[in-house]
């Protein structure tokens, strides 16, 4: 067991320190320039020099990631309970979340620009791309329930409000952390992207203006900075879902529980 | 609702010193919009706490009947008349059909749970139900913890917890290893006995029927009728003796020939 885990977390660990060994000794052997690429060392101190305008940028994209997710989460939940519900919602309302998940969130970010402040067709761009994966799979699990259960609410009569509360949510709640996932990995995308086709700039600028703007001034080592602050928030928001879809399940999933060996 | 007994037409089976009967099936048909007869004209007299079985190849329509008589299903033809109003039941499907996150106390609660019964008061009845299925001391373990058996077990617990006038099981045994089975047939036997209560009991093994039941109804498929009925006159409970005894025997070459006519003479042989 601690050698299994052990092996779980030293593995990528040493892999990921190799890789960045590498990457320093072949900067440093080739002498390449840092216009080019810099090595991780110099990436590193620029992180630190820097620190000032790449964390307020970090605290912009994280809250509109968040805030994005949180919206989506909502609104992707109470559609696909609509959905469950209603036959009729899901008729009427389904195109449109299909439409919006179809068409790319890039092409959408100039027009939202017209009717939006920048910050604000960011965060709409974001809660888009984040919201379709939640309806769809909380939509899957709130239909996913086994038949035989439904039998048994039936034959004691249970009332369709109970039938939602104590048998559909609960069956569902695997499926909508599963949205919740991949969601909050495409809110970190929609930030950034629509961040980027939207060109905000200023005070409200986040990580991907700061990736532009270093790219403008050949400020090649800032934006690797910026970069390697983009790849940590989405780990962050990776590992913490997971933990969450551990710790709600750990006791019935077998997506959380460990297999007998 | 309740029968009238000034019926025109012998009923089915008319013994004079039987028990009161629960429900009667008069002409019962069961025919599904895609025009496929899942029963037809099927005449049963259910008696108060008798273990009835039925048995029968596939598609005779034996979990028909069970879902007409729990209300999940409507006939399309006849009539089913309960000799008390809006009886209690108690279903156990073919799987133990358990809440994955809820615990064992969580799953027997349930059916109380649905009628409003707080925890708190329930609390009593879950732990006596638990406590007839030996299942003491696993109110917090979750079904994945459970072994195939233990789970039916459960599941048992929780039709029981509402303590039934009638019990409706669907093949609930099936899919269970032969210990495992014998032991909960067993139990089933013990349990049906200090509780008094009426099982109806759907499965396609001649032995298992014969072993458990006051009373075999054999049915045909296309379209699923009753062809037989047999009857196994030792008292339940039954023990390993009976088993090995002349009765048993007997009953069971009855039950297989007609098993046997019902499939039309074939060659497929129910386990």
């Amino acid at each position: 067991m601690s050698r299994e885990r052990a092996q779980d977390y030293l593995l990528p660990a040493l892999a990921l320190l190799a890789f960045l060994l590498g990457w320093e000794a072949l900067v440093r052997i080739k002498d390449i320039q840092p216009v080019i690429l810099p090595a991780p060392s110099r990436i590193f101190a620029t992180l630190v020099a820097d620190w000032g305008t790449l964390f307020g940028s970090l605290l912009v994209t994280l809250s509109i990631t968040l805030e994005a997710l949180a919206a989506a989460t909502i609104g992707g939940v109470l559609m696909a309970l609509a959905f469950t519900q209603s036959r009729i919602a899901e008729r009427v309302f389904f195109p449109f979340a299909v439409i919006l998940q179809v068409t790319p969130v890039v092409s959408i970010a100039p027009l939202l620009l017209v009717y939006l402040t920048s910050g604000q067709a960011v965060l709409v761009c974001s809660f888009l791309v984040a919201f379709f994966p939640i309806l769809a799979n909380t939509s899957l699990g709130l239909s996913s329930v086994d038949h035989n259960l439904l039998d048994l609410f039936q034959l004691y009569r249970a009332s369709r409000w109970r039938q939602l509360l104590w048998l559909r949510v609960p069956a569902a709640l695997p499926y909508f952390l599963g949205g919740l996932r991949i969601g909050g990995g495409l809110a970190l995308i929609g930030a950034i992207v629509a961040e980027i086709a939207a060109g905000s700039a200023g005070k409200g600028a986040g990580l991907a203006f700061r990736i532009v703007e270093s790219g403008y001034r050949l400020n090649i080592p800032r934006m690797f900075a910026a970069l390697f602050l983009i790849a940590m928030t989405g780990i962050a928001i990776y590992v913490a879902l997971s933990a969450l879809s551990t710790l709600l399940l750990r006791r019935w999933h077998d997506s959380a529980r460990k297999r007998e060996t | 609702m309740i029968a009238s007994d000034a019926k025109a037409g012998a009923p089915p089976v008319t013994a004079a010193p039987s028990p009161a009967r629960l429900v009667r099936l008069e002409g019962v048909g069961k025919t599904f919009p895609n025009g496929v007869v899942a029963l037809s004209g099927v005449d049963l007299d259910i008696r108060r706490g008798e273990f009835l079985s039925l048995l029968g190849p596939s598609g005779c329509g034996k979990s028909t009947i069970l879902r007409l008589l729990s209300g999940l299903a409507s006939s399309t033809d006849g009539y089913i008349n309960w000799s008390e109003a809006d009886p209690e039941l108690g279903f156990v499907f073919q799987e133990p059909t358990l809440m994955p996150w809820a615990s064992v106390f969580d799953n027997v609660w349930l059916p109380l749970r649905l009628k409003g019964v707080p925890k708190s008061a329930a609390r009593g009845a879950i732990k006596e139900s638990l406590d007839k299925v030996g299942l003491a001391g696993f109110e917090g373990a979750y079904p994945r913890e459970l072994s195939g058996g233990m789970k039916m077990r459960v599941s048992i617990a929780r039709a029981l917890v509402t303590r039934p006038a009638i019990l409706l099981m669907d093949e609930p045994f099936a899919a269970l290893d032969e210990i495992t089975r014998t032991k909960l047939n067993d139990d089933l036997v013990a349990l049906k006995c200090e509780l008094g209560a009426t099982v109806v009991f759907v499965t396609h093994s001649v032995y298992e029927s014969v072993y458990l039941s006051d009373r075999i109804v054999v049915m045909a498929p296309r379209p699923g009728r009753v062809v037989a009925e047999i009857k196994v006159p030792t008292p339940l409970p039954r023990d390993e003796d009976f088993r090995l005894g002349a009765v048993y025997a007997e009953a069971c070459r009855s039950t297989s020939q007609a098993l046997r006519q019902a499939m039309g003479g074939g060659a497929e042989e129910s386990h």
